[in-house]
């Protein structure tokens, strides 16, 4: 063998992000070793992998069989695009969260530092085996290994009951998905008894039986995305983990239950119905919109970005349904643009969303405070956060020149490019899914300007938060990282989807077409150049002149000086930091307008209260109306069985008797 | 019908027989013995078994099963008795009459149970497995009708040993690492039995199993 394959790298870094988590555990004792040393190494690990799956996106498809697991059963390995491709996602989201770790963890206590440093290596090597797997043995094993450690990593203040009780949350839905993942595999292999991909592929399932694989696999699958019915875990977990963690399980953990969908419909499955389509860009819409509304009123800054990933995870939802819509009847142009928009958003949405995610640590880490309602000008104390904070919030709100703007737009041009289906009803519906998903991508705006201008901007609310110390340089490193990342992204997308182009030719057989070569490097035309094209660069060009110009403008001919005086009290003269809008006040508007969505528990005191004290709770209705039904019933049948349990040995004996004789009697 | 053939039945009989006297014995040194004679039937009828369809293995079996069953278990227990200082049940859950009438239905029910599998089966001893099933049942019987820790057990072991009957009676025996290992587990069994009798008894005083109930939460 002459060259290093990439798989080879590959494994590799999951062996070095092994032991950094064995030599996280040993090093426990020194504090300054762990974080100076391992997460730095570990992310130089993830550069590594960075570019060895970058390095595979174009290549042939590297398969590899480990002589481990049980016997006759071993771990099949596959490096192809789509792996790549989310390995990649991986490699690039993990260095910046890693950098950001290093100075993050630094006053975290001893003996949870070993822990947390042991979970959280393991819990990226084992999302790279997910991606990796090539049968469906070693794909459970490190889907629960993922599920397990990120539980762990989430209960890391145990000692807090709200966040114990999150983490079973968490941790129960993520048992039902892999139950759903599991039964899915079991139907796949379609009676070989061999649990191999490989073996899947080649299997000829029947339309039913491939409807019941594919619902199998979008519930599995969406209990871990954080798709509708199955998403209350994601707002109860994600504020409890430290901020690294819940960057990576929104940014990238999510991601690979996108590729699991994706892996299960397009490669294993040979055949794709179109009702497939129309149930998942249903259901992503639906996500879509319930996660940007619930966005929308939250108080919580990292509960507000839990319920921004659902709605993100919703558009990308929504695209893989227009996929596979298009997909069925072959109109492969256009798959091949809505799947192309789809990783895009996915790969955004990782950068986005971890950058965030970082953001609200860093404010977490200098002010103890996580409700908005008493944090505020911040972007006077924290200058550097909340330069790179912006980037992240403009990006999420779907603004050009940032990456959110070029993957919203690749998905609505694949809504509006959409010729007339072979079904009229299905012609009338892509409209509408348009308009709403427009709805979300403002509402998306919504959320991120009430996100910034209440944390970052006006005055600091409480008195304490005033002298908030700045991000140190691991920080800066770990959070620049991100931040250039969303505006590479957004700036090269012909460069990212001459890339993306490899995968989506093994998903739907075709490609964008928008390579260099046809249209340049600064022009993005998904169709056609008369239909729309769109130019970050020049664009950024135009807003950075535009801004530098108005600013020397503004400079040298007007006033040119900067003053600083009270604002207008309208004649009212006792005007404190707290009278502020709040983020409740901003995110009053949508509470009106959809009041049904919301179960609204207000209390309000009255004038003339000694002590007045103001309750505001907006209650997920899914889970008063759904999951606690069902876990009541299950109380119930349990209290039921448990009547059975008498203490009694003769009674459990009986019991053994009745059961043989029913037995013995039944077999005649 | 062959001399050896009648000797089974007889074996068999009286293995039933010793079943229900099991069942209606409320002395708990009677009930020892009566499971050792139990064993000495059973270690009989496997000889004879063994002797007159020439299978080699069973004559291990039978030696097994009289070591074990005639000698060893019935000697641990009268030793544990006389640790206990316990000889007799308290009166069964249900009258002994009503469990003796019980036990018929049952014996109707194996009989009529068995009747298809053993014309199926081609073994000599094929018309005694509605015994080896009823003397399962009527232990089982005795394990739920009894309140007292030990004759519980006695009756566990007098349902292996059905068991073991049945096995014979249907396919001339399991193989021998499967009996093997089922008298080690029969072994090892009754001496955790036994720690068991005397946790129980330092835990409630008394080895009626009622107070188990205790344990129960709510």
């Amino acid at each position: 063998m002459s060259a290093i394959l990439p798989l080879d790298l590959v494994s590799a870094v999951v062996v070095i992000w092994l032991a950094l988590a064995v030599l996280g555990l040993v090093a426990q004792a020194s504090p300054r070793f762990v974080t100076n040393f391992i997460f730095p190494l570990g992310a130089c690990a993830s550069l590594v992998l960075l570019a060895a799956a970058f390095s595979a996106l174009g290549g042939t498809p590297d398969i590899a069989v480990l002589p481990l697991g049980l016997p006759d059963l071993p771990f099949h390995l596959r490096l192809d695009a789509l792996s790549a491709f989310f390995l990649l996602l991986l490699g690039a989201a993990s260095f910046g969260i890693s950098l950001y770790s290093a100075g993050y963890f630094r006053t975290m206590d001893k003996g949870t530092l070993g822990l947390l440093c042991f979970e959280y290596h393991l819990f990226l090597a084992s999302m790279v085996l997910v991606m990796l797997a090539d049968d469906a043995y070693m794909f459970m094993v490190a889907w629960e290994t993922m599920a397990i450690s990120s539980y762990f990593l989430v209960t890391t203040d145990h000692k807090i009951p709200e966040i114990r009780s999150a983490g079973f949350i968490y941790l129960l839905v993520a048992h039902v998905g892999a139950i759903a993942i599991l039964m899915c595999f079991g139907v796949l292999q379609g009676g070989h008894g061999d649990y191999t991909f490989a073996t899947m592929r080649n299997a000829h399932l029947t339309e039913f039986w491939a409807s019941i694989t594919f619902f199998l696999a979008l519930f599995g699958f969406g209990a871990k995305a954080g798709m509708l019915p199955l998403h209350v875990w994601l707002p109860e977990a994600h504020p409890a983990a430290p901020s690294p963690v819940s960057a990576m399980m929104s940014g990238i953990m999510l991601k690979t239950a996108i590729y699991g969908i994706l892996r299960v419909s397009f490669d294993l499955l040979d055949m794709q119905l179109w009702w497939w389509g129309v149930l998942t860009m249903s259901l992503g819409l639906l996500t879509a919109l319930y996660g940007v509304l619930f966005a929308a009123v939250q108080t919580d800054m990292k509960r507000l970005l839990a319920y921004s990933s659902i709605e993100n995870i919703g558009i990308i939802l929504v695209g893989i349904g227009l996929t596979l819509v298009f997909h069925a009847f072959h109109k492969d142009a256009l798959a091949a643009l809505a799947i192309t928009a789809t990783l895009y958003h996915a790969l955004n949405h990782a950068f986005m969303k971890g950058l965030l995610f970082l953001g609200t640590g860093s404010v977490l880490h200098a002010t103890g405070e996580r409700n908005l309602g008493k944090l505020g000008g911040l972007i006077h104390s924290m200058p550097k956060l909340a330069l790179l904070v912006l980037v992240g919030a403009l990006a999420l709100a779907g603004l050009p020149p940032l990456n959110g703007f070029v993957s919203e737009w690749l998905l609505l041009q694949a809504f509006l490019l959409s010729p007339g289906l072979p079904l009229p009803y299905l012609n009338m519906l892509v409209p509408v899914a348009a308009a709403a998903l427009v709805l979300a991508a403002a509402l998306a705006g919504y959320v991120m300007v009430k996100f910034y201008g209440v944390i970052f901007l006006g005055q600091p609310r409480e008195k304490r938060i005033e002298k908030a110390h700045d991000i140190g340089i691991w920080e800066q490193l770990g959070l620049g990282w991100l931040a250039l990342g969303c505006l590479l992204l957004g700036i090269f997308p012909v460069f990212v989807i001459f890339n993306i182009d490899h995968v989506t030719r093994t998903l739907v057989g075709q490609t964008l077409g928008s390579t260099p070569a046809q249209t340049g490097w600064l022009l993005l035309t998904p169709i056609h150049p008369e239909r729309a094209s769109y130019s970050p660069l020049i664009l950024f060009a135009i807003v950075v002149i535009g801004v530098l110009f108005t600013i020397f403008v503004v400079k040298k001919f007007y006033h040119g000086r900067l003053r600083r005086g009270p604002a207008w009290d309208c004649g009212f003269p006792e005007q404190t930091a707290r009278m502020q809008d709040t983020a409740e006040g901003f995110g009053q508007p949508i509470r009106q307008i959809f009041k049904q969505f919301f179960g609204v528990i207000r209390e309000v005191p009255s004038p003339f209260d000694k002590k007045p004290h103001y309750h505001g709770e907006t209650r997920d209705l899914l889970w008063d109306w759904g999951y606690l039904p069902i876990a009541r019933l299950a109380e119930t049948l349990s209290r039921l069985a448990g009547k059975l349990q008498h203490g009694r040995i003769p009674i459990y004996l009986l019991y053994s008797f009745v059961t043989l004789l029913a037995l013995l009697v039944f077999v005649r | 019908m062959a001399f050896s053939q009648q000797l089974i039945n007889l074996f068999a009989a009286l293995l039933l027989l010793i079943a229900f006297a099991m069942l209606s014995q409320r002395r708990i040194l009677s009930l020892i013995n009566l499971f050792a004679m139990q064993g000495l039937m059973l270690t009989t009828s496997t000889a004879i078994v063994a002797w007159s369809s020439h299978q080699h293995h069973l004559y291990y079996s039978a030696a097994l099963t009289l070591i074990i069953k005639v000698i060893a278990l019935p000697w641990l227990l009268h030793r544990l008795i006389r640790k206990l200082n316990v000889k007799w049940d308290v009166e069964p859950m249900i009258n002994i009459p009503s469990t003796m009438l019980i036990g018929l239905a049952l014996v109707v029910f194996s009989f009529n149970l068995a009747l298809p599998i053993s014309q199926l089966a081609g073994t000599i001893t094929r018309s005694t497995l509605g015994i080896a099933m009823a003397s399962v049942l009527l232990s089982f019987m005795m394990m739920i009708t009894r309140r007292k820790a030990v004759p519980q057990v006695i009756g566990f072991l007098a349902m292996e040993n059905g068991l073991f009957f049945a096995a014979t009676s249907s396919t001339y025996g399991m193989p021998m690492v499967v009996e093997l290992g089922i008298a080690l587990d029969v072994l090892v069994g009754s001496f955790i039995f036994g720690i068991f009798f005397f946790q129980i008894r330092e835990t409630f005083d008394s080895l009626d199993t009622r107070h188990m109930e205790k344990l129960k939460e709510d």
